[in-house]
C-alpha cells in the first residue's frame, strides 16, 4: 500500500473514473436502459466487493451468496408486495431479509467452517441451490419462478417531480426529467457507496490483516492464537449481511424481485466471473469486474446477434453466436482467465501477483 | 450414538434403519416396497454419477466442479444413439433390445472416458494444488459443455426412448414395479461388484487405496500417481457418463441443464458418504435415493430439502461424511 | 564408487531457503548417519535427494549417476527406497498389501520374505491384518521391511526410534545392521547413542549447512565438539 507503481495509481484512476462516471450517469447516458445498467453496476458493486472480501482476502469458497442477496431482496420484495408501499414495509422487509442472512449464515460457518474448505464450498451450494428450490415452491409468498412485482415509495415513483419549474411541471437538469426514478438511482448509488466505502474500511483495518493472514497460513495464524474459525465465521456472517444489503437495494431499484434476478446459479455465476475479472484480493477489481461484466451482458449480446444474423445459414457458427449462448463464451474467457491472469484486471496492472 | 450403531454392526447399517422406519411411517407394505425399489434404483444412478468424483477427490484432492457435466454429456449422448436404433428397441426380440441399450450406455461410455482424457490433460492439470483456481476452472469448464450441448442439442428438452423389454412394470399382487427400475439396481450392484474387486482384488487397485491414503509414499514406493490419476479420472467420467445415460432413460426427458441440478444431489451424496472411499459413496447414494422416494411419497414438497436436512444432521455428527477414506 | 553423492545442493521451499551448498558423500556400505537439532534440515535433505523437492542448484549422484531433477519414481526404482519419519503406512491396507506394493512385479521372493520375518517376526503374526492396528514399533519394522523386500542400493531412513521403547530399539539396531551387509544406510537420528552403535561416517547438519564431516568414532570422543554442535553431551 505505501508505495504505488504506475500500475497502482492507473487501477484508482480507472475506478475513479467509474465511480464517477456512475455518480452523473443519468445526466451523461441519458436513456431507460443506461441507467438500468448503472443501477445494476452500483449494486453488483457492493455484491462482488462483498464476497471478494470472502474469497479474495479470506480464501472461504461459498456459492451461498446470491442466497444472502436474495433473502435482502425477498424481505423487500414480500413486504411491500404483501403491505403498502411505505418507507416502514421497505424497512421493516429489508431489516428481516438481513437478519435471516445472518441468522443463516452463522448456522452454516458453525456446522461446516471447521471442515476443509473445498467441503465448504459444497456445503453453501447445496444450502444455495435448496434455497432457489424453496423460493421457487413457496409460491404464496415469493411469487414462485415468476416472483413478485409490487412498488416502491413513492418518493421513487416516475410520477413523483422532484423539482418544479416555473410552469410547476417536473424541472430539468441538463435536459435530465428530475422525477423518482433519479430519486431512485441516487438512493441506489449513495447507498452502494457507503457499503463498498465500509467493506474498503474492513480490508485495510487490522481485521484485514489478521484474514489475509489467516489465508496465508491458517496453522501458524492458528498458532499465533488468532481464533481462526471464529475470525471465518465473522467474516462469513458480515459478508453475508452486506450482500442481503445489496439484495435490499437491488429489489427497491426493480421493484421485482424473482429467482432470475437475485437467486439464479447465473447469478452466482455472474459474481465469480467479475471477481476474476476483476482481480481477487483487491477491491478495487470488484468495480473494474462489476462495471466490465454488467456492460458486457448489456451490450454484448447485441453484439453477438448482430454477428450471428450476419452468418445465418452458415453452419454451427450462427447458433454459438447466438445471444442465448453469451455463457459459452464468458465460460471459455473465464477459464482462460484464470490460467493466464489469475491475478485479474486490477491485480494485473498493479503488478501485484495474488498469492493463494 | 456412536456405540450403539457400532454394536450393531456400523454405518452401513443406516439405509435399512431408514427403510424401516419409512415402512413404520407408510404403513402399506405394497407402497413401501414399490418406494424402496425405486429409491435403490436411483441410489444405484447417483453411486454411479458420485463415485468417480470421490475417488478423484481421494487420490489427487482435486475437486471437480464440472464432473456432473459428465452425467449430462452421457444422458444425451445415449439419447441420440438410442433415437438412432428405434428399430432394435422396439423389436420384440429382447436380445435385440439389450443389444441396442448397450451399445447406447457403451458409446455413452466411451465418450466418458474420452472426455474424461481430455478434461483431464486440459483442465486439471495446470491447476494441481491449487484448490480455489480448481473450483473457478472445473466451474467454467461446467458451463462451457453446458452451453456446447445447448448449442448440438438445442435447448428444448430431448425425448429418450426406452427400450421395449424395459417398458411396463412387475406385478406381484398389488406390488408394481417398474422393470426399468429393477434393471438399474441389477446394474448398479454389478458396477459396484466390479469396481469394488478392481480396488481391492487388483494391484492398480491396490495402488489407488494406497494412493488415496498417501501419494508421496506411493511414489517413493516407485509408482507414478499421476498416470494412475489420469485412468482413475478418466474412468470416473466414464462411470459419470453411464449414470447419465441409466438417468436418461428413467426421467424419459433430459434438458441440457441436467449437468447443474444433479451436480447438487451428487455433491449431497458424496458429503453424506465420505470422499475418497466407493463404500461409502455408495452408502451415501442409498440414503439419498431412499430418502428422496419416501420423503417424496409422505411430503411431496419437502424432497430436495430433505436430502438437505440429511446432510446437515450427518455433518453434525461427523463433519467428514459416514465412510471417508483413510487419511 | 560412492553410493551418494551431494554437491552444492540448494533447495527452496516456497519463499524460504531452506538448505545452502549441502555437501557430502556417502560410501559405498554399511551406515552413514546425519545428525542435527530439530528443524536443522535432515528431513529436507532425504526428501530433495528423494525427489520430493528438486533442488534450486547443486547435484546429487546416486553411483554416479546424476538423479536431481528425476521423478521420485524413478529415483525409487533406480534402488533407492525412502522410510519416511511418519513411517508412511497404508493404514486402510493389510501388512501384506503394503508389502506387494514395495515389490516390483507383486511377487515376493521367498527367501527374502523368510529373510524378513526373522528380522522381524511380528510382521508374519500380523501379516493379513490391517496395518493401521499396528504398534508404533511394528509400523516401523513394516516401514522398513518394506524398504528392503527389493534388494536396494540405498536406503533412505528418517528417525526410525522416535518415540519407540528402548526395546524395539534395540532389536531395529540388530536388523540394521543385518540390512547394511549388503545395502548403505543413509540415517537420520537424533538419538546418538543408537547413531553411534551403528554408524561409520556422518555429516552433521545446522541450519541447512553441513557444519562437520568425519567418522563417528572420532566425533563421539569429542566432547567438546559435541556440545557445540549438537548441544548434547554423551
Amino acid at each position: 500500500m505505501a508505495r504505488l507503481g504506475i500500475g497502482g495509481w492507473s487501477v484508482r484512476l480507472i475506478v475513479l473514473g467509474i465511480g464517477v462516471a456512475l455518480l452523473f450517469a443519468p445526466f451523461l447516458f441519458p436513456g431507460v436502459r443506461a441507467i438500468e445498467v448503472a443501477a445494476r453496476i452500483c449494486v453488483f458493486i457492493v455484491l462482488v466487493a462483498s464476497y471478494d472480501l470472502l474469497i479474495g482476502y479470506t480464501g472461504i469458497v461459498s456459492f451461498a451468496h446470491t442466497m444472502f442477496f436474495g433473502l435482502g431482496a425477498y424481505g423487500v420484495g414480500i413486504a411491500l408486495a404483501q403491505h403498502d408501499a411505505s418507507w416502514s414495509a421497505l424497512i421493516l422487509g429489508g431489516a428481516a431479509g438481513v437478519l435471516a442472512a445472518l441468522v443463516l449464515a452463522v448456522l452454516i460457518a458453525l456446522l461446516s467452517l471447521r471442515v476443509k474448505a473445498i467441503f465448504f464450498a459444497m456445503v453453501t451450494l447445496a444450502v444455495a441451490s435448496v434455497a432457489l428450490v424453496l423460493a421457487s415452491q413457496l409460491s404464496n409468498l415469493t411469487g414462485g419462478e415468476d416472483g413478485v412485482t409490487y412498488s416502491a415509495p413513492d418518493l421513487f415513483s416516475p410520477a413523483t417531480a422532484l423539482f418544479h419549474d416555473a410552469t410547476g411541471r417536473t424541472a430539468r437538469f441538463f435536459g435530465v426529467r428530475m422525477d423518482g426514478k433519479i430519486a431512485a438511482y441516487y438512493f441506489i448509488f449513495g447507498g452502494s457507496l457507503v457499503l463498498y466505502l465500509i467493506l474498503l474500511r474492513v480490508t485495510v483495518s487490522p481485521l484485514g490483516t489478521v484474514l489475509k493472514a489467516i489465508r496465508e497460513n491458517e496453522a501458524r495464524a492458528e498458532a499465533l492464537g488468532y481464533r481462526v474459525v471464529a475470525y471465518r465465521t465473522f467474516v462469513f456472517g458480515f459478508t453475508a449481511v452486506m450482500a442481503a444489503l445489496a439484495g435490499v437495494l437491488y429489489a427497491t431499484w426493480l421493484q421485482y424481485t424473482g429467482p432470475d434476478t437475485t437467486l439464479s446459479f447465473e447469478i452466482m455465476v455472474d459474481i465469480l466471473l467479475m471477481v476474476v475479472i476483476g482481480g481477487m484480493g483487491t477491491m478495487w477489481g470488484a468495480v473494474i469486474g462489476a462495471a466490465a461484466l454488467v456492460m458486457a451482458q448489456y451490450y454484448l449480446r447485441d453484439l453477438m446477434q448482430a454477428a450471428s444474423d450476419a452468418l445465418a445459414g452458415l453452419p454451427l457458427l450462427p447458433d454459438l453466436l447466438n445471444p442465448d449462448r453469451w455463457l459459452l463464451w464468458l465460460g471459455i474467457v473465464f477459464i482462460l482467465l484464470v490460467y493466464f491472469f489469475p491475478a485479474g484486471i486490477a491485480g494485473t496492472l498493479a503488478g501485484r501477483e495474488t498469492r493463494k | 450414538m456412536n456405540q450403539t450403531l457400532n454394536r450393531l454392526g456400523n454405518v452401513n447399517l443406516l439405509p435399512l434403519v431408514l427403510a424401516l422406519i419409512a415402512f413404520g411411517l407408510i404403513g402399506s407394505p405394497s407402497v413401501w416396497l414399490t418406494l424402496t425399489i425405486a429409491g435403490l434404483a436411483m441410489g444405484m444412478m447417483l453411486f454411479l454419477m458420485a463415485s468417480g468424483l470421490s475417488l478423484v477427490f481421494g487420490l489427487m484432492d482435486v475437486l471437480n466442479f464440472g464432473h456432473s457435466a459428465f452425467a449430462s454429456l452421457g444422458a444425451f449422448v445415449a439419447a441420440t444413439v438410442l433415437a438412432h436404433m428405434s428399430g432394435w428397441l422396439g423389436s420384440e426380440s429382447w436380445v435385440l433390445n439389450l443389444a441396442a441399450l448397450m451399445l447406447a450406455i457403451g458409446v455413452a461410455v466411451l465418450f466418458g472416458l474420452i472426455g474424461g482424457f481430455l478434461f483431464e490433460r486440459i483442465i486439471i492439470r495446470p491447476v494441481y494444488r491449487d484448490h480455489l483456481r480448481q473450483i473457478l476452472i472445473t466451474i467454467g469448464a461446467l458451463i462451457v459443455i453446458e452451453q456446447l450441448i445447448f448449442v448440438i442439442w438445442g435447448g428444448s428438452p430431448l425425448n429418450v426412448a426406452r427400450p421395449r423389454f424395459l417398458q411396463g412394470s412387475f406385478v406381484w399382487g398389488n406390488v408394481s414395479i417398474e422393470t426399468y427400475r429393477i434393471f438399474a439396481v441389477v446394474l448398479g450392484v454389478m458396477v459396484y461388484a466390479a469396481l469394488y474387486l478392481l480396488l481391492n482384488r487388483t494391484r492398480v487397485g491396490l495402488l489407488v487405496r494406497a494412493g488415496v491414503e498417501n501419494r508421496e509414499m506411493v511414489e517413493a514406493l516407485g509408482f507414478r500417481v499421476g498416470r494412475l490419476f489420469i485412468g482413475v479420472f478418466m474412468l470416473g467420467s466414464a462411470l459419470a457418463a453411464m449414470g447419465g445415460a441409466m438417468w436418461a432413460g428413467y426421467q424419459q426427458l433430459i434438458s441440457p441443464t441436467l449437468g447443474a441440478q444433479m451436480m447438487i444431489v451428487v455433491f449431497i451424496v458424496v458429503i453424506i458418504g465420505g470422499l475418497g472411499s466407493i463404500e461409502g459413496t455408495l452408502l451415501g447414494a442409498l440414503m439419498v435415493g431412499l430418502i428422496d422416494n419416501y420423503v417424496g411419497f409422505l411430503m411431496p414438497k419437502a424432497a430436495l430439502a430433505s436430502n438437505m436436512v440429511l446432510m446437515m444432521v450427518i455433518l453434525m455428527w461427523r463433519p467428514n461424511g459416514l465412510r471417508p477414506a483413510v487419511k | 564408487m560412492n553410493a551418494l553423492e551431494l554437491n552444492g545442493i540448494e533447495t527452496r521451499i516456497g519463499r524460504y531457503n531452506v538448505l545452502h551448498e549441502v555437501s557430502f558423500t556417502v560410501p559405498e556400505g554399511g551406515v552413514f548417519v546425519l545428525l542435527g537439532r530439530n528443524g536443522a534440515g535432515k528431513t529436507t535433505t532425504l526428501r530433495t535427494i528423494m525427489g520430493f523437492w528438486t533442488p534450486h542448484a547443486g547435484s546429487v549422484r546416486f553411483r554416479d549417476t546424476e538423479i536431481s531433477g528425476l521423478h521420485t519414481s524413478v529415483i525409487a526404482r533406480k534402488g533407492v527406497a525412502f522410510v519416511p519419519e511418519d513411517m508412511g503406512i497404508f493404514r486402510a491396507l493389510t501388512v501384506a498389501e503394503n508389502m506387494t506394493l514395495a515389490t516390483a512385479r507383486g511377487q515376493f521372493d521367498s527367501a527374502r520374505l523368510d529373510w524378513i520375518f526373522d528380522l522381524f517376526p511380528a510382521l508374519k503374526t500380523f501379516w493379513n491384518t490391517a496395518a493401521g492396528g499396528l504398534s508404533g514399533g511394528q509400523k516401523q519394522m513394516l516401514a522398513v521391511a518394506r524398504a528392503i523386500i527389493e534388494p536396494r542400493a540405498l536406503i533412505l531412513i528418517d528417525e526410525p526410534t522416535k518415540g519407540l521403547a528402548p526395546a524395539i530399539v534395540d532389536a531395529m539396531a540388530e536388523a540394521f545392521q543385518e540390512i547394511a551387509r549388503d545395502t548403505t544406510i543413509l540415517l537420520v537420528e537424533q538419538n546418538f547413542e543408537f547413531a553411534r552403535a551403528l554408524g561409520r561416517d556422518m555429516a552433521v547438519i545446522e541450519d541447512g549447512r553441513i557444519v562437520h564431516t568425519g567418522s563417528i568414532e572420532a566425533f563421539a570422543e569429542d566432547t567438546e565438539l559435541q556440545t557445540r554442535l549438537l548441544s548434547l553431551s554423551v
